[in-house]
């Protein structure tokens, strides 16, 4: 009876040994979960449980099964720091995705840099990776190249005259000093230049304040729900001017915030919405089409382009750690070598020179609101 | 002062809500002395019910109907559960605990209504009216009315009820009042369901402008407080002056100032008041000075 | 007396303990921030407790600390020593203009003072960007200098300076000034008549919560080389608020017991993810229900309580 016992007992730990031959790679994430910033930190933390799932799944990388440890920041930089020093000494991650604010991410920098611990992160300033720091990389692609988007599609259109509508949150402010810095080259004239708080109830004052500058055209620069109220207090106002909106309203829940005020509105946005109407020969779209349906399966909605940052770091960490081993120098290393990876949000080629490593071209298109969806606008 | 009749409505539109949950603050902080952090909870789930049931096609009067009970109903329950265990306690305590309770629907409210902000459909048809060449838009002319009625209730319920005048007693000298018979349980009962009540309709009216979203709440409690610090705690008048006074000032700031600043300006012109006439604009006691 | 110090050398040998038997910087960094908030503690536990007044800004004071000695280092390239001191400076001088007309009242004028001042002080932070760098922050702030760029360092530090200024706070209470102030609540007259200025007396009290919310400010933002507004909002000052009345009102132990309760009940409770505000929020309903007069004396009423039984 006894020998029944082992032998099952060995065939136990025989079949443990047979599936997961190799020690787990062990990484971390920090995501601003909840919290005022909590609609870009819950994609993301949705979107890395279930690559993770699907990974080991699938075996693993090279065999080796992944574990990810996930904390919550609360989009706050202090416990940012804490939960950073307790994924590096408590639980001696190989390497950290996140977190998802600029904020967040520039208080954590310095401390990857301290302990040589691999840093992807997934907000968008370009000051986390400018000056390049050895072990701090990005995936989000820089508010400057959805600046250009539009002031080349307003360049197009001969519209010179815009007013600026930004909120005061460091998404705001970052699309606001771009806009400033690049109006002048695009010979756009920025004839106002207002903000509002990201929990303010009536945007009517700023707006009345534009109507009187003569502007052709709003940029409004902030994340739900504040725009949806720019939107629908422009209708209210009567006001003919076009409005043009930021990536980070690319969403669905926009569009159901704002309503009918949305139809019309035009903004730079990540292909993830508009991934059905890409032409076949996108390298991007297959994985864009998948992502939508293994997210939609797992979670019952659509995914939005922030969970796509999260898709893009596990992309790009995967790679690194099938390359390198479990080694966080050398994950640096491969990480800064990884070149022609697709991507959610573009084709990444990473170089000692730039930790962000997506192109213009790929970065952002321009969409259209119509009929209560997103489109591809044409040029 | 172009455009000054737009800036003064838009004002007067955010003003009313402001007033309307100055005046919950104000109601409680005269049945109890306490000021209670989770009033701007109450204000977020007026709207996250309006949000919810209409999103599930209820009609609107059975929508507000609801939403309205709901309201009512988390005010009189974090009375009975928190506040009447602790009613030995002083106030600082039940204002902490206020602040536990605002966390914990902030909490459950998350949970249940997820982190995105949810749309609500305007009540009234949208085409804005034009008044003397200001654009004004039905709903906000509709938060007017309401919070006009609101008001008016309110007003009449202090002056003509037994009920009411004995919150009234009560604000003046809670131990005085006790002594004429009040039952001071049920009377901090009511205060908590009326206070709610009324700011779960702040948000119920104010939800088709701004959506509803879990964490609404604090920024809207914070502007109601200062509001009803501004008039002075103590009148429900004091509580209206104080609210359309933030509102349009926040407005006019914005309009004719800056928008970056307006939230500093307003509160600098509170101090202001604050310094000048410590008493807030309408309150019937006078401050002592030591 | 003698009973504190014996209590103070207590923690003075646990925080030397911790120092030298202890290799794990993640512990270092969360021990590090909760002696910062004591440290913002001790002072408004003064305030409230001793004065009798409540402060919704100090997150402000805090903020202005921590901006102040930043902008100084990194944008004039002052040493953050002298950035330290001219932040005190400022906010000193902030605090005695809040405070000066508003103390004079009776009443919680002081509370709402403070909260205008929070609010100002946040719009501030944000929209002077060209000093403070907005809300995406300020970068690249200095540590501070002869110190090993670890947060073992800065443990020891901050904690030696919690018990340097527990100290004072504790000479306070126990002088017959603190006596006095102590007795606020019951006889104003009583006091003026015994030849207190009372007005003084809580004007001192503040200026020393305010100055020493700044000091923890300063020390964070050299601590964590990094500040944006959200770490400085109204929410903040009402945790600190918190912190004080869940430590018993009136005492100064007790508020550094809420202080450390409150700052790592989260990192406990982070095993729970979502959940954890909402057991937060039940927790602290409880705490308050059942230990009105603190958790910490509450807890030591129970045990002798139990002990006699």
């Amino acid at each position: 009876m006894r020998r029944i016992w082992f032998f099952l007992l060995g065939l136990l730990l025989g079949l443990n040994t047979l599936v997961w031959a190799k020690e787990p790679y062990r990484i971390g994430a920090i995501f601003s979960v909840t919290g005022p910033t909590s609609f870009i930190g819950d994609p993301e933390k949705k979107t890395l449980e279930m690559l993770v799932e699907e990974i080991n799944r699938a075996g693993g990388i090279n065999g080796h099964p992944v574990e990810a440890i996930i904390y919550d920041t609360q989009g706050e930089e202090t416990l940012a720091v804490q939960k950073f020093m307790r994924l590096v000494m408590q639980d001696r991650v190989l390497a950290i995705i996140g977190p998802s604010r600029t904020g967040t991410s520039l208080a954590v920098a310095p401390l990857a840099e301290r302990y040589r611990v691999p840093l992807i992160s997934c907000a968008a300033g370009i000051k986390i990776v400018e000056p390049v720091k050895p072990y701090v990389f990005k995936v989000a692609q820089s508010d400057r190249l959805a600046v250009k988007k539009i002031y080349q599609y307003l360049k197009a259109k001969g519209l010179t005259k815009v007013a600026l509508l930004t909120v005061s949150n460091g998404f705001g402010q970052s699309g606001r000093e771009e806009l400033k810095r690049l109006a002048p080259r695009y010979g756009i004239e920025i004839v106002a230049d207002e903000l509002f708080g990201p929990k303010d109830t009536d945007m009517k004052p700023q707006l009345i304040r534009i109507r009187r500058t003569g502007a052709q055209v709003v940029i409004c620069w902030g994340t739900n729900p504040g725009p949806a109220i720019v939107a629908r207090n422009m209708r209210e106002l009567g006001m003919p001017q076009k409005l043009i909106m930021s990536h980070g309203v690319a969403s669905k829940r926009f569009i159901e915030l704002a309503g009918k005020a949305a139809e019309g509105i035009i903004l730079p946005a990540g292909k993830l919405i508009v991934a059905h109407e890409l032409p076949d020969n996108d390298p991007q779209k297959p994985l864009l089409l998948s992502y939508i349906e293994r997210y939609k399966a797992r979670y019952g909605k659509e995914p939005s382009s922030f969970g796509g940052h999260a898709y893009d770091a596990f992309l790009l960490l995967k790679e690194a750690l099938a390359r390198a081993g479990a080694d966080r120098a050398k994950i640096r290393e491969a990480l800064e070598n990884i070149k022609g990876l697709k991507g959610i949000h573009g084709v990444f080629n990473m170089s000692p020179q730039d930790h962000n490593g997506l192109s213009e071209r790929e970065a952002f298109v321009l969409v259209e609101i119509r009929g209560g969806n997103f489109h591809l606008l044409k040029d | 002062m172009e455009n000054f009749l737009e800036f003064f409505f838009s004002g007067l539109v955010n003003g009313a809500i402001y007033a309307l949950i100055a005046l919950g603050f104000m109601i409680i902080y005269s049945a109890t002395g306490v000021i209670n952090f989770a009033q701007g909870e109450f204000v977020m789930l007026g709207a996250m019910f309006t949000a919810w049931l209409s999103g599930r096609g209820w009609p609107l009067p059975l929508v507000v109907g609801a939403a309205l009970v709901g309201a009512t109903l988390a005010g009189i329950l974090t009375e009975r559960l928190t506040i009447r265990p602790a009613r030995t306690a002083s106030p600082l305590i039940l204002i902490i605990i206020t602040i536990g309770v605002s966390i914990l629907i902030k909490g459950l409210a998350m949970f249940t209504w997820g982190k995105d902000p949810l749309p609500v459909n305007p009540f009234l048809p949208s085409e804005p009216v034009h008044f003397l060449g200001a654009t004004l838009s039905p709903q906000g002319l509709l938060v007017l009315v309401v919070s006009a009625l609101a008001f008016l209730a309110t007003e009449s319920f202090f002056r003509f009820t037994l009920w009411g005048k004995a919150m009234r007693a009560c604000a003046y000298n809670r131990f005085g009042a006790r002594v004429l018979g009040i039952n001071l349980s049920r009377l901090t009962c009511l205060a908590f369901g009326l206070s709610a009540a009324l700011s779960g309709l702040a948000g119920i009216i104010i939800s088709p402008l701004t959506f509803a979203s879990y964490d609404m709440g604090t920024m809207l409690g914070l502007k109601g407080f200062s509001a009803a610090v501004f008039g002075g705690l103590g009148s429900a008048t004091g509580a209206l002056v104080g609210g359309f006074s933030l509102g349009i000032l926040e407005a006019l700031a914005s309009g004719y100032i800056s928008s970056a600043y307006k939230d500093a300006v307003a509160f600098l012109l509170l101090l202001i008041v604050l310094f000048l006439k410590p008493e807030g604009l309408f309150s019937p006691e006078k401050v002592e000075k030591l | 007396m003698k009973r504190e110090y014996l209590k103070v050398s207590g923690l003075l040998a646990l925080v030397l303990v911790l120092y030298f038997g202890l290799e794990n910087e993640y512990l270092f960094n969360v021990f590090t921030m909760v002696g910062l908030q004591v440290l913002v503690v001790i002072g408004l536990s003064l305030l409230m407790g001793y004065a009798g007044q409540v402060s919704l800004g100090h997150a402000a004071f805090y903020g202005l600390g921590a901006y102040a000695s930043g902008i100084l280092s990194v944008k004039y390239g002052l040493s953050p020593l002298v950035g330290i001191l001219l932040a005190q400076a400022l906010t000193l001088t902030v605090a005695f203009l809040l405070g000066l007309p508003t103390l004079k009242l009776r009443g919680h004028y002081l509370a709402l003072a403070t909260l205008g001042l929070g609010v100002i002080a946040e719009v501030f932070f944000k929209e002077t960007v060209g000093l403070t760098g907005g809300p995406s922050g300020l970068v690249g702030i200095p540590p501070l200098p002869w110190l090993p760029l670890s947060f073992k360092s800065y443990f020891l530090l901050v904690w030696l300076l919690v018990i340097l200024f527990l100290l004072v706070g504790l000479h306070i209470i126990h002088s017959p000034w603190g006596r006095a102030l102590l007795a606020l609540h019951d006889s104003e007259v009583a006091l003026r008549s015994l030849g207190y200025n009372i007005h003084r007396l809580k004007l001192g009290v503040f200026l020393f919560s305010a100055s020493l919310a700044a000091l923890a400010g300063s020390l964070y933002a050299h601590c964590v080389t990094f500040i944006s507004p959200y770490s400085f909002t109204f929410l903040h000052s009402v945790k600190f608020v918190t912190m004080v009345v869940i430590g018993g009102i009136a005492s100064l132990w007790g508020a550094v017991g809420g202080a450390v309760f409150l700052a790592v009940l989260p990192e406990i409770l982070s095993r729970f993810e979502d959940y954890e505000v909402v057991i937060f929020g039940i927790i602290l309903i409880l705490v308050m229900i059942y230990c009105p007069e603190g958790l910490i004396s509450g807890l030591e009423r129970r045990l002798w309580r139990f002990a006699k039984s």
